[in-house]
């Protein structure tokens, strides 16, 4: 459910390092709480963002959600799958329902988020 | 995410007060459904397939739905027809025995307290299904005028029956099945009695989806056999997320929502619900009034052309202007979500009339983003 290997934030998104970019997206509990998303609203690719700043909208049938970035940086990709077919961000959360990859301005930031224990601990 | 705080409509409003279960609640739980306080109930607002699954499944064959919530009260006896022409706006008189009506409880000025179904089940007896949340408010505005006679008896039988809608193509098959072939014998908008999987139940052939189906009114104790019945006989459990888009794509009004004690049947369109010569008729002269006069606004249906899920409470807009801001906005939306069957987002709003015309191009404000959408005809889906 919650990946050894990934970053959390509270707000219930998650980071994959590859290098100096980020790959972020929602996890498990925050997909089965929306229920089935509907739309995904993402930021332009070359844009920047800063950390815990909100970048977008996620909307299920009956809820709409913010979408804060776990880390800051500048927007390198945005994943259009996610917004042409955002069922996929229940199917697979952790994988090709990602939404944004981030170039990292300081790998500190990671020091604020959490291991996959400590975030599930936070759900209990 | 901000999940629990952005949570919309009245389903998510947290409350302090004592919630209700109905008699099914337990079995919602053994399905592991989601539970969601509304109008005063613990209710089901999915099941673990979710919405877009059970939106399907009534679509396409069949789905069941607690409405064990909604208020249901029985008026006996020879006074009984005068007492509901007096408080409904349907014309009692002329329903027959059997038949049911679609009709509104509305105060001295028109307004709607509530919407409801008024079934004549017998000569001098009727049953009266009004909503949940509005229980209350109708109970308050009904009982000083019941005082006045007594030649008829009023009972609320909600606690002691449950109600369960079966919904969809294969609904009437489905209960056909479990009543030896009495389900087809009522016919669409009628009601009659027949045992269900064995159980003596009261069925309207009615309901709250653009489907064929029936809603069934059994003893409370027995409920839970029904369903389960129902359920093994291949309905599948859904829950009010589920309804809440299959009535607004049906263009079914939802009170609360698109109808309220600030608006009356003719803005919202549905002026031949609202039958108002009855000699006694408590909102009659308010209601041919307003029957008289062009409304102001109208509830328009309306599908978004650009990106975007129209929610209740976003301001609309009229198009052509470059942005939007307060001198561009012509009304608000009531009802709004992504429609599965449509594959779009669609909503109901009230409009300035003069922009109500079928193919009117609309810009939705959502959330500071100006979504293109047209008015068009409702229902946003009718059954083949």
């Amino acid at each position: 459910m919650y990946p050894e290997e990934l970053k959390y934030s509270k707000e219930h998104e998650w980071v994959r390092m590859n290098g100096n970019i980020a790959e972020v997206g929602v996890t498990v509990f925050a997909q089965e709480s929306l229920g089935d998303v509907v739309f995904v609203d993402l930021p332009e690719e070359g844009s920047d963002v800063e950390q815990f700043a909100k970048f977008g909208e996620i909307e299920s049938v009956k809820a709409v959600s913010d979408l804060f970035s776990p880390v800051g940086g500048k927007i390198v990709e945005v994943n259009s799958a996610a917004t042409d077919a955002p069922e996929v961000v229940n199917e697979e959360p952790y994988g090709s329902g990602w939404l944004i990859k981030v170039e990292l301005t300081d790998t500190a930031q990671l020091d604020e988020l959490m291991d996959a224990a400590t975030y599930q601990a936070t759900l209990e | 995410m901000g999940i629990e705080e952005k949570l919309l409509s009245d389903e998510a409003q947290s409350t302090t007060e004592q919630l209700k279960k109905t008699v099914l609640h337990a079995t919602h739980v053994e399905s592991n459904a989601k539970l969601v306080p509304f109008g005063g109930w613990d209710m089901p607002v999915q099941y673990p397939d979710g919405i877009i699954a059970e939106v399907k499944a009534v679509r396409n064959s069949a789905g069941i739905f607690d409405v064990s919530h909604m208020g249901r009260l029985i008026f006996e006896g020879p006074g009984a027809e005068t007492i509901l022409s007096s408080i409904t706006s349907a014309n009692v008189p002329a329903l027959k025995s059997g038949r049911g009506k679609y009709n509104f409880i509305c105060n001295g000025s028109g307004g709607i307290i509530d919407d409801a179904m008024v079934y004549r089940t017998d000569e001098e007896k009727f049953l009266l299904v009004i909503n949940a949340g509005n229980t209350d408010e109708d109970m308050e505005w009904i009982t000083p005028h019941l005082a006045a006679r007594t030649d008829f008896t009023m009972s609320v039988i909600t606690d002691e029956t449950a109600m369960i809608a079966i919904q969809g193509p294969t609904a009437l098959e489905i209960v056909d099945s479990l009543t030896n072939g009495e389900a087809s014998k009522i016919r669409r908008f009628r009601i009659g009695s027949a045992d269900v999987a064995g159980i003596p139940a009261t069925l309207a052939r009615t309901g709250y989806t653009g489907e064929d189906g029936f809603e069934i009114v059994v003893p409370s104790e027995q409920a839970v056999k029904l369903w389960k019945a129902l359920r093994d006989a291949g309905a599948k459990e859904c829950g009010l997320g589920a309804r809440d888009v299959l009535r607004l794509e049906a263009g079914l009004p939802l009170h609360g929502n698109d109808l309220t004690s600030d608006t009356n049947p003719f803005e919202a369109g549905f002026g031949r619900f609202a039958y108002y010569e009855a000699p006694n008729c408590i909102a009659g002269f308010a209601l041919q009034q307003l029957a008289e006069k062009e409304p102001e606004r109208l509830l328009v249906g309306f599908k978004m052309i650009g990106r975007g899920i129209p929610r209740a409470g976003l301001n609309i807009h009229s198009s052509g202007d470059d942005s939007v801001s307060e001198s561009n906005r012509i009304g608000v939306v009531t009802s709004g979500t992504h429609s599965p069957t449509v594959d779009a987002g669609i909503g109901m709003g009230y409009v300035e009339r003069k922009y109500a015309a079928t193919g009117t191009k609309l810009v939705i404000d959502v959330r500071g983003r100006p979504v293109e959408a047209e008015i068009v005809d409702m229902p946003f889906y009718k059954r083949g």
